[in-house]
């Protein structure tokens, strides 16, 4: 009899069901063909765009022709907002581009480390919900934060593992299991993944999904990071939902002691 | 007809409608957003909104982002 292979449970955000965990952006890659392939080779499911102003005179390629939109559900961001209006409007604009509901709420509030401004993240999710967009907020990994996030509407909070960029991996665990223990909207972190086992950590902690960019895009070769990635991420989220043993300080014998041999 | 689009002084030559003033950007993508002096303009709104001397325009589309 053959034995089935084991695969880790569904997420669910808003109205939709993903298989896969791992949400990708499409930043920074050499090419759209590079990005087209390592996203296909990740295996995500949903993927983030940001809205910028056309190059006028210049006739550019789309990258959504780049992103299959049967196989992809796309999650605009706000990057590079830094008050709520332009929050607000950027949202707006992404769902009048055809982007869909889902939107990434981004609003910096500091330049060099690209902190969320909280405040202006939770009034500006408020006003998006209100206007019927499922609210992914960028936010710091804050518990109270996150529960207001839930609180105002939101269809999950992605809290920050480290700064955007900085690959430095999952700073501080403590306050991802506190955000968990918190609220019941899908919990997926975004930004900090530096390689594989950052990866695997945050989902070995239980969180629901992972959101990253550059530790695939600017991998020395993005697509075999995007496979480790994939890997990484089913992995830590099988080992979570299998339940690790207990650490402990000394031995326990895996082979019986009884029946040994007597020499 | 004097426009500021994306931040650039244009003289366009159609006095008219959003859909005109697309049209003579030879914008077809279809995924793209139209603020008008800040206000997000519904697509379906494109060929009844006029455009004044010195609007401020906003042409947006996706790129790549995380």
């Amino acid at each position: 009899m053959e034995t089935a292979v084991e695969t880790e449970s569904k997420l669910k955000i808003a109205d939709k069901v993903f298989s896969s965990r791992l949400i990708v952006g499409t930043g920074k890659y050499a090419s759209f063909e590079q990005n087209r392939q390592a996203l296909e080779i990740s295996g995500a499911e949903m993927v983030t765009v940001a809205v910028r102003r056309i190059e006028l005179d210049k006739t550019k390629e789309s990258i959504l022709n780049y992103i299959d939109p049967e196989k992809y559900t796309l999650l605009p961001n706000t990057a590079g907002c830094y008050s709520v209006k332009e929050t607000v409007m950027t949202a707006q604009l992404a769902r009048e581009a055809g982007l869909g509901n889902f939107v990434k709420v981004e609003v910096i509030g500091d330049e060099k480390t690209l902190f969320p401004d909280n405040e202006a993240t939770l009034e500006a999710s408020k006003l998006l919900v209100k206007d019927g967009f499922h609210v992914l907020p960028y936010c710091s990994d804050d518990v109270v934060l996150c529960k207001k996030l839930e609180d105002i509407g939101c269809s999950a909070v992605m809290p920050l593992a480290a700064p955007i960029g900085s690959g430095l991996g999952i700073r501080n665990p403590y306050n991802l299991k506190l955000i968990l223990e918190a609220v019941t909207v899908p919990v997926i972190v975004d930004a900090g993944v530096g390689t594989a086992s950052d990866a695997s950590r945050a989902m070995e902690l239980g969180v629901d999904g992972l959101l990253m960019n550059t530790a695939i895009a600017g991998a020395k070769d993005p697509l075999k990071m995007a496979q480790a990635m994939k890997l990484a991420v089913q992995s830590g989220r099988l080992a979570y939902e299998a339940g690790r043993i207990p650490k402990k300080l000394y031995a326990t014998a895996s082979s019986p002691i009884d029946g040994l041999i007597d020499l | 007809m004097q426009l500021v689009i994306n931040g650039q002084e244009k003289d366009m030559q159609s006095s008219g409608t959003i859909t005109q003033m697309l049209k003579e950007l030879d914008i077809t993508d279809s995924h793209i957003a139209v603020a008008l002096n800040f206000q997000v303009v519904p697509r379906s709104n494109y060929d009844q909104t006029p455009l004044n001397e010195g609007d401020k325009v906003e042409i947006v589309h996706a790129v790549g982002g995380g």
